[in-house]
This record gives C-alpha cells, sequence and structure tokens, in this order.
C-alpha cells in the first residue's frame, strides 16, 4: 500500500554481489558476500543498515555506487527516483545527487591538502567560499584547508567527508561506517550531522555496526546479518522485545547493555559456508525442519521479516 | 543465479606453462649435460655453415655444432644459476632473518646490505672474479656473494614485522622459546616467500653468470658457456656470421623467460595477496 | 617555524652524507680486501716475469717494497686511502697515465650514455607503468607487460650485438662501434660524430632498462588504482583521466624516483657490458680491461667512484622524496631524522 503512495528514492530489490577467488592451485570458487537483499530509502528519511563488523555492510555502499572490484559480480535491481540506477546513470549523478561518505582518513589522498580535496582541484572563487562555507559548518577552521589527511584526527576527518558530501546538496547520502575510532560525543555528533541532512530532505542510507548510536538517529533499522537483511523495523520498535520480529533482532536487542548484555551463543557464518535456508537457522532457538529452506522476505506488523514464524 | 561468465583461468593456463616449461628446462638440463663432449667436437669439413636442415643454429669457423653448443652452454648456465641461486638465497635467508636478533645485529646486516648494493653488480662480479681468480669460482662465488640482497631485504622486513605481530608476542607471554615460535609462526609465513625470492633469483644469476662470462671474467673459452659463444661470435659478425649470436642470444633469453613465467607463476599461486581473479 | 624547519632538514641531510661518507669507506674497504685476495702475484703482473728474471734480488725486494708485498693489506689500505683522500689516485697500470685523469676522461664519455639511459629508460618507463596499470588488463596492458618479460629475460649485451648486426654491420646507418670516428683527429670530431656513435649503445641501455621501472610503476598504479582514496574520488564522480592525473601519478611518483635513482647501479652494471660490445670508451669498458689486466689502482678507483655516484643516487631520490612527500617534510620538521 505505502509503496503505492511514494515512489522510494532508493530502492535495492533482491541485490546479490558475489566474489570468484582463487582457492588452492587454480581452483575458483565464488564467494557470496550479499544474497539477495532488498531496503528502501525515502527522501528525507534516514535508514539504517545495522550489522556486525565483516559481514559485508560495505560492500552494499559501493554496489549501489557502482564501485565494486573488478572480480566481484552482482545480480539484482537498484532504482534511484523510481528508475533502473545504470552505469550511464551513474555516472552523471555520482558526487552530485548521490554522495558516499567514506569510513576514514585512508579514503584521503595522502599527498593533496585536504582544501584542495574538498573542494575537488577546483581554484575559483565560488568553490573556494563554498568549501570554506562547508568546513565552517562542520567546526573545521580556516586551517583544516591546507594540512594533509596524516595531520587530521580521526573525527575530523570524518567531519571533512562529510563537508564534502554536504556542499554538493545531495539527495542521497550514503555513509559507510561513520562512526568507529571515535569517542562517544564525537560519533554522536557525526550521526547528528547525518541527521540534519535528512531533515533537509535528502536520503540517508547509514551502515553502520553499532546498533545503539543508530537508533538514536535513525528512522528504520534494517538488520544486516551473514550477508543478508533479516529485518526491517522502525527505531520505536526497539524499546520491546516483543516487538521485534526476527530472532535475530531479538538477540541483538537482548545483547544492548542497557537490557542486560547477553550474549547469543554461536557465530556467523561467512561467506562459503552460507546454509541453504535460513542464514541465522545454525544459531536459532527456534529453529524447525522449514528453516532449512530458503525463507522469503515478507511484512509482518508494518515491518519486514526474514522468518517463517510469526513471534 | 548469480550472474557472471566462467571465462578464462589464467592460474590454470599458467601454471600449465609453468609444467611446460619446467619440462623443457629439465631437457634442456639433461641434453646438455649429455652431449658435452659432442659441443667440443670440430670438423672442419663442416666450418662456418649457416643454419639448415642438418645443423639448424649453422656451425662455426671451427666447425662445431652451434645447436649442440647452444645447449650445452645453457645446461652449464642453468646449473651455475640453480646452485648460485640457492647459495645466494641461503645467504639472504641467514642475513634477512638473523634482523630479528636485536637492533644491532639488524644494524650491521642492514649495513652489509647497503655496503654490496652499493657497488654496481657487474663492477662487484669483476672485483670478486679478480680476488677468487676468475674461472668456475670466480663466477660461482660472484654469483652467490651478490644476489642475497633483495630477498634479504624482504625477508628482513618480513621478519620484523612478524616479530611484533600480536600473536607472536603473546607466544612469548606464554613462556614459549624463539625454537618454537620460529618453528610455529614464523617459518610458515617465511618459508614461501624463501621459496618464491629463490626461483625469482634464477633469471638474474643466469644473465650475470652469462654477462661476466661474456666479459672474459667467467667461465674459461674451452667450456661450452653462453657467455663465451656469444663473446667470440663478436670477431664473425662483420663477416655477416649472424647465427653465431642470434641462436644462442635467442634461446637464453627463452631461458630465462621461462625462469621469470615459473617464478610469477609460483609466486601467484603461494601468495594469498593475489587471490583474486 | 621557517628557521625550525631549515635546521631539521640541515639535521637530516647532515645525517644522509655522514651515512653515505661511512658506506663509500666501507665500500672502499672491501674492495681493496678484495683486490688484495686475489692469487694473482703483483710483480709478477705488473713487471713480467721475464723482466723479473732479470733483475737482481735488491731489485725485486725494493720493487717488493713499493708494491707493499709482505706488508698487511690493513696498513696498505690506510696509506692507499690517506692518498685517495687527498686526491692522489696513483698510477695506472696499463694506460701508465694518474688514475684520476683515466677515470675523468672516461667518466666524461659514459656519463652522456648513461644519463641518456637513464632519462629515456625512466620517462619512458614510468609513463608506460602508469598507462598499463590505470587500465589493467587492457590491450596496452597485456602487450606492454609481454614487452617488459621479454626486456627482463634479454641479455643486453645480446640485445646490443642485435642492433650492432642489424644497423651498423647489415643497414650501415649507424657506426659499429668507439666513441668517436676511427682515424679521425681528436679536433676534427664533432659533436655530431659523437652523437651517432653513441645511439647505438644508449638504445640497447634504454631498452633494456625499461622494463623494471615499467613492471614497477605499473604494480604501483595498480595498488593505487584499487586504494580506498580512489575509491572515493570515482564516488565523487572524477573522471578517469583527473584521477590517473591528480591521484595515480602523485602517488606513484614517490616509488618510481626511488627506484630510478636507485637503477643507477643496474644502468652502470649495463653499460659496462654494452660499452664491451660497442668497444666504447668509457668507464665500463676500463673496468673490465683494468680487472683483466690485474690494473688494480685503475679498478679500485673506479670502485670508488661508482659507489659514490650510486649512494649519490640514493641519496638525490631519498632527498626529493623528502621534499615531495608531506609525511616525511613534517618528520623532518620535527628532527625526526633517521
Amino acid at each position: 500500500m505505502e509503496q503505492k503512495e511514494k515512489t522510494p528514492l532508493l530502492a535495492v530489490r533482491h541485490l546479490s554481489i558475489s566474489f570468484t577467488q582463487y582457492k588452492r592451485w587454480w581452483r575458483r570458487e565464488e564467494q557470496q558476500a550479499i544474497r539477495d537483499l532488498s531496503l528502501e530509502v525515502g527522501a528525507g528519511e534516514m535508514v539504517a543498515v545495522v550489522g556486525s563488523s565483516g559481514s559485508g555492510k560495505s560492500l552494499l555502499a559501493h554496489g549501489v555506487m557502482g564501485l565494486l572490484p573488478y572480480n566481484a559480480s552482482w545480480e539484482g535491481d537498484i532504482f534511484y527516483k523510481g528508475e533502473p540506477l545504470t552505469e550511464e546513470r551513474l555516472k552523471k549523478l555520482r558526487g552530485r545527487e548521490i554522495v558516499l561518505v567514506p569510513q576514514g582518513a585512508s579514503y584521503l589522498n595522502p599527498l593533496m591538502t585536504t582544501g584542495e580535496q574538498v573542494r575537488q582541484g577546483a581554484r575559483d572563487r565560488e568553490s573556494r567560499r563554498q568549501c570554506r562555507e562547508a568546513l565552517e559548518r562542520y567546526g573545521l577552521g580556516e586551517e583544516t584547508e591546507s594540512l594533509y589527511p596524516f595531520q587530521l584526527s580521526g573525527g575530523m576527518a570524518r567531519r571533512v567527508m562529510i563537508a564534502a558530501a554536504v556542499q554538493r546538496k545531495p539527495c542521497l547520502v550514503i555513509a559507510d561506517e561513520p562512526t568507529p575510532g571515535l569517542h562517544l560525543e564525537a560519533a554522536k555528533r557525526v550521526l547528528s550531522h547525518f541527521r540534519e541532512m535528512a531533515e533537509e530532505g535528502a536520503g540517508v542510507l547509514l551502515i553502520t555496526h553499532d546498533l545503539e548510536l543508530a537508533l538514536l538517529t535513525a528512522d528504520r533499522i534494517v538488520v544486516f546479518y551473514a550477508g543478508t537483511n533479516l529485518e526491517e523495523a522502525w527505531a520505536g520498535d526497539f524499546t520491546q522485545e516483543e516487538q521485534l520480529r526476527h530472532p535475530y533482532t531479538r538477540a541483538l536487542f537482548r545483547g544492548m547493555p542497557k537490557n542486560g548484555f547477553q550474549a547469543a551463543a554461536g557465530a556467523q557464518p561467512y561467506g562459503d559456508n552460507l546454509p541453504e535456508g535460513c542464514v541465522y537457522e545454525p544459531r536459532c532457538p527456534w529453529r524447525q525442519e522449514q528453516c532449512r529452506q530458503p525463507v522469503p522476505y515478507r511484512q509482518l506488523r508494518g515491518g519486514r521479516v526474514r522468518c517463517w514464524r510469526d513471534i | 543465479m548469480i550472474r557472471q561468465k566462467k571465462g578464462w583461468n589464467q592460474r590454470l593456463f599458467l601454471l600449465c606453462c609453468a609444467g611446460i616449461f619446467i619440462a623443457a628446462l629439465l631437457g634442456i638440463t639433461a641434453a646438455g649435460a649429455m652431449w658435452e663432449e659432442k659441443a667440443l667436437q670440430t670438423d672442419f669439413s663442416r666450418k662456418n655453415m649457416a643454419p639448415c636442415i642438418q645443423y639448424p643454429f649453422g656451425t662455426d669457423w671451427m666447425g662445431r655444432d652451434m645447436f649442440i653448443r647452444t645447449i650445452t652452454g645453457l645446461s652449464l648456465s642453468i646449473r651455475l644459476g640453480l646452485f648460485t641461486a640457492v647459495i645466494s638465497a641461503g645467504i639472504g635467508a641467514v642475513i634477512g632473518v638473523s634482523a630479528i636478533m636485536g637492533k644491532w645485529v639488524d644494524g650491521v646486516m642492514g649495513c652489509m646490505i647497503d655496503l654490496v648494493m652499493g657497488i654496481p653488480h657487474m663492477l662487484l662480479l669483476i672485483l670478486i672474479s679478480f680476488a677468487v681468480g676468475r674461472g668456475f669460482w670466480g663466477v660461482a662465488v660472484g654469483i652467490s656473494l651478490t644476489h642475497w640482497t633483495s630477498l634479504a631485504r624482504l625477508l628482513r622486513a618480513e621478519a620484523l614485522q612478524l616479530k611484533e605481530s600480536p600473536y607472536v608476542a603473546i607466544a612469548r607471554k606464554l613462556g614459549k622459546g624463539w625454537g618454537y615460535i620460529a618453528g610455529k609462526h614464523m617459518a610458515p609465513h617465511l618459508l614461501p616467500q624463501l621459496l618464491v625470492g629463490t626461483v625469482l633469483l634464477f633469471p638474474h644469476a643466469i644473465l650475470h653468470e652469462a654477462g661476466i662470462t661474456f666479459l672474459g671474467f667467467g667461465l674459461s673459452p674451452e667450456q661450452p658457456a653462453i657467455g663465451v659463444i656469444l663473446s667470440e661470435s663478436m670477431g664473425h659478425l662483420m663477416m655477416g656470421r649472424w647465427w653465431l649470436a642470434l641462436f644462442p642470444g635467442a634461446l637464453l633469453a627463452a631461458v630465462v623467460m621461462m625462469f621469470h613465467v615459473i617464478g610469477n607463476t609460483v609466486a601467484g599461486v603461494l601468495n594469498p595477496k593475489q587471490a583474486h581473479s | 617555524m621557517r628557521g625550525c624547519s631549515h635546521r631539521g632538514l640541515g639535521r637530516f641531510l647532515a645525517g644522509k652524507c655522514v651515512r653515505m661518507a661511512v658506506l663509500v669507506l666501507l665500500v672502499s674497504f672491501s674492495a681493496f680486501m678484495l683486490v688484495s685476495l686475489s692469487p694473482v702475484d703483483p710483480l709478477t703482473a705488473n713487471v713480467g716475469q721475464t723482466a723479473l728474471g732479470s733483475m737482481s734480488p735488491e731489485q725485486i725486494a725494493r720493487l717488493e717494497a713499493y708494491w707493499g708485498v709482505g706488508t698487511p693489506p690493513i696498513r696498505r689500505f690506510i696509506s692507499w686511502a690517506g692518498d685517495f683522500f687527498r686526491g692522489e689516485m696513483g698510477t695506472s697500470l696499463l694506460y701508465r697515465r694518474p688514475v684520476a685523469l683515466v677515470i675523468q676522461e672516461r667518466l666524461a664519455n659514459s656519463l652522456g650514455l648513461m644519463a641518456a639511459a637513464w632519462l629515456i629508460s625512466g620517462g619512458l618507463g614510468f609513463g608506460l607503468g602508469i598507462w598499463a596499470g590505470a587500465k589493467k588488463g587492457g590491450m596496452a596492458d597485456r602487450i606492454l607487460c609481454f614487452y617488459g618479460l621479454i626486456m627482463a629475460s634479454t641479455p643486453g649485451f645480446w640485445l646490443a650485438l642485435m642492433l650492432l648486426m642489424i644497423f651498423a654491420v647489415r643497414l650501415q646507418w649507424l657506426p659499429v662501434g668507439f666513441g668517436v670516428p676511427v682515424g679521425v683527429e681528436a679536433e676534427a670530431v664533432t659533436l655530431a660524430d659523437r652523437f651517432r656513435h653513441a645511439i647505438l649503445p644508449a638504445a640497447a641501455l634504454s631498452l633494456t632498462s625499461i622494463s623494471s621501472i615499467m613492471l614497477h610503476t605499473r604494480e604501483k598504479m595498480i595498488q593505487v588504482m584499487e586504494s580506498d582514496y580512489v575509491l572515493y574520488a570515482r564516488a565523487r564522480g572524477e573522471s578517469f583521466r583527473r584521477i590517473v592525473w591528480r591521484h595515480g601519478l602523485p602517488n606513484v611518483m614517490l616509488p618510481a624516483l626511488t627506484l630510478q635513482f636507485g637503477a643507477v647501479s643496474e644502468i652502470f652494471g649495463g653499460s659496462v657490458l654494452v660499452e664491451q660490445v660497442f668497444s666504447y670508451p668509457g668507464l665500463g669498458q676500463a673496468a673490465v680491461t683494468a680487472g683483466l689486466g690485474g690494473d688494480v689502482p685503475l679498478l679500485l678507483g673506479i670502485t670508488v667512484i661508482s659507489a659514490w655516484i650510486v649512494f649519490g643516487g640514493n641519496m638525490t631520490a631519498d632527498l626529493l622524496c623528502a621534499a615531495i612527500d608531506p609525511r616525511l617534510r613534517q618528520a623532518q620538521r620535527k628532527g625526526q631524522t633517521s
């Protein structure tokens, strides 16, 4: 119903990404990093994809931007403003309407000053003014412009990249792990900047491993596990365990410090030994025979879930 | 389900090439070793013949069959190259890995590396050959003593990194001895590097052997070495006897290229960083 | 701030110079010890067996004292090094002239050759390496990789022989050898003559030297193109050309400079062989002659000079990198010399 009313800004449908790698000698193996992932981001909305490190979340960002490494292949559909996001469209949109805010200082050219990188080499007065304004907005003084990336602190590097993104007045912001390595206050501040962008009308896709921080700012949470999404919930659903739809999300909920830090047993499966059916089946307390078959992603209580049971 | 062309398996192709090349090199080495007598056979009834079916590489001014001389020379080069490369790799391993024994030892070893690299390679070969008194041992000692530097640097960096790595630190905390750590944690990382490094030394060793012999410092003129063949051919080029230089040199280049391909393939298969397609 | 930075740079320079001087001293010492090891008897080599036979024991004793027979090598080294330091490099036994003069003359001939080969191989190798690495897997990359593999496998002196055979013997476009036309008086030799004689040796030297810098630049370029910052630049919509120009080139430049200045040693080694093929009267050929003829003073002189050149090349690379790389610049400002 909801989807008919408004086409989402970004819609990812059944995205799968895999890599070809050489194993021993000449045998090649396909490693599936993302399997059958779907999500939507509306204008003015902040959606957080939450998953533990190493679960392939960054690839989602790179996949949407069309920047996968050469040995990767992907399948599925990506729509932007209702139309397929093709390579040609991406070429026009990248860095203008769709911007990426990457993880840290390693994404800045080590031999170029910050100012030059924010301006992307432009020297004219107008770009200088824009750059100045954008940096100013995030509390970065004029001296920042002449610093090299290795001279920036982690928080500064992120703010620089946020400034670089904002000065383009983007429609869609993809933020890839913007918080690791920052202390709590700095991390909150960085996330609040993304919230501001959403308030100004941009769609924000936040990719993070930190559920608690995501809950502070995001509208919706997409729970990412072993290369796929298990649940899509409203941030408000995380007030009560019963409102959550998937056993893994509930385990995450119980794992949060304020809910008693109870960690679930077992570990996340990786790349080449993913189960055929539900990826959470090996660890799930409610598992049954049915779970060994592929599970559809279905609507439940205003969100979506990849589980047979209504819990 | 996955949209992907299976495509060309580069690695399988390289491994096949490497296999064929190893067989070819073994063949040349064996054939050359067998023909050593024949290579010196002179026959003045067939001198200065251009390449033909009977003598594919032609004959020289003493009626020696250039094909047999070339193969014998290559065989000698390969054997000498293997021998010196292995010794050089051994020196490189000892000097490189000894860097972990402390700052002082590391400093001395680093200085030795700089020292050897400070004299141009060819000049150092000339000096060592002069010191040893030329001949076979001049070349063998010279090449063994000069080729270990880059491998030593590589292993040094790798060993120092391993020494600082968390799992070695944990093993130390657990009270394990250095012997245990070297065997259990370092060897599995360093041995593949050493192997690749050794194979990649062969081409250099062979080229330098040919070069120093060509200059007249290496193997004596009686020996059927490639360098000797090429330096003798210099005197006959003016008379248009192009085959004396063309084929032996081209075959030498081919042998060196085979070693390069084998080395790169081994490096690709053993190096986990190059696992992409 | 400025004065501070100058002091840091000064300290950095001084440290490098001291290190270089120590290394050259060590090189001289090792080279001296190596030639002292030689089983070649200095008297027999320099005076000749027959001449020795006709001399009186007193004369032989005097000569032995002159050549230092019986003196420990360390003492001989100290006296040799002391002379060398004062610019007195001894007399070449083969050329019967002061070593310094021989080296000066030979170096003048070689320097042009080596500089040409160094510039050509460096410039072309860098450019082609950038091209191949930026378009990894493309047609140009495949062709260049194959060329690199072939050139890395080809002995430089054989390539020189082939060039000689084709362009000098067959086509007769260029002279077969020597630095100047044979039979022409020194004053009559024009610069054009010298140039024509240097073309083939320089070509042989350049063609084989390209491969290492090219393949190395390609590797680095591939790393840069797969780096996070290039990914980010692509995400920001920068065009391929701009990425290569703004991100690729500067980041590949530093390792390429270090490698190419380090390649001075390889080019010197190559020139030894190539000069031999073309009978080119350069330093390399002199080294071969000295080695074969047992001319110890000349051999030692050439070794020390070439060590200066090699270390000088390395130091230039260090200085250039320190001047270009902002990370190193800051390290110097703080005075963290290494």
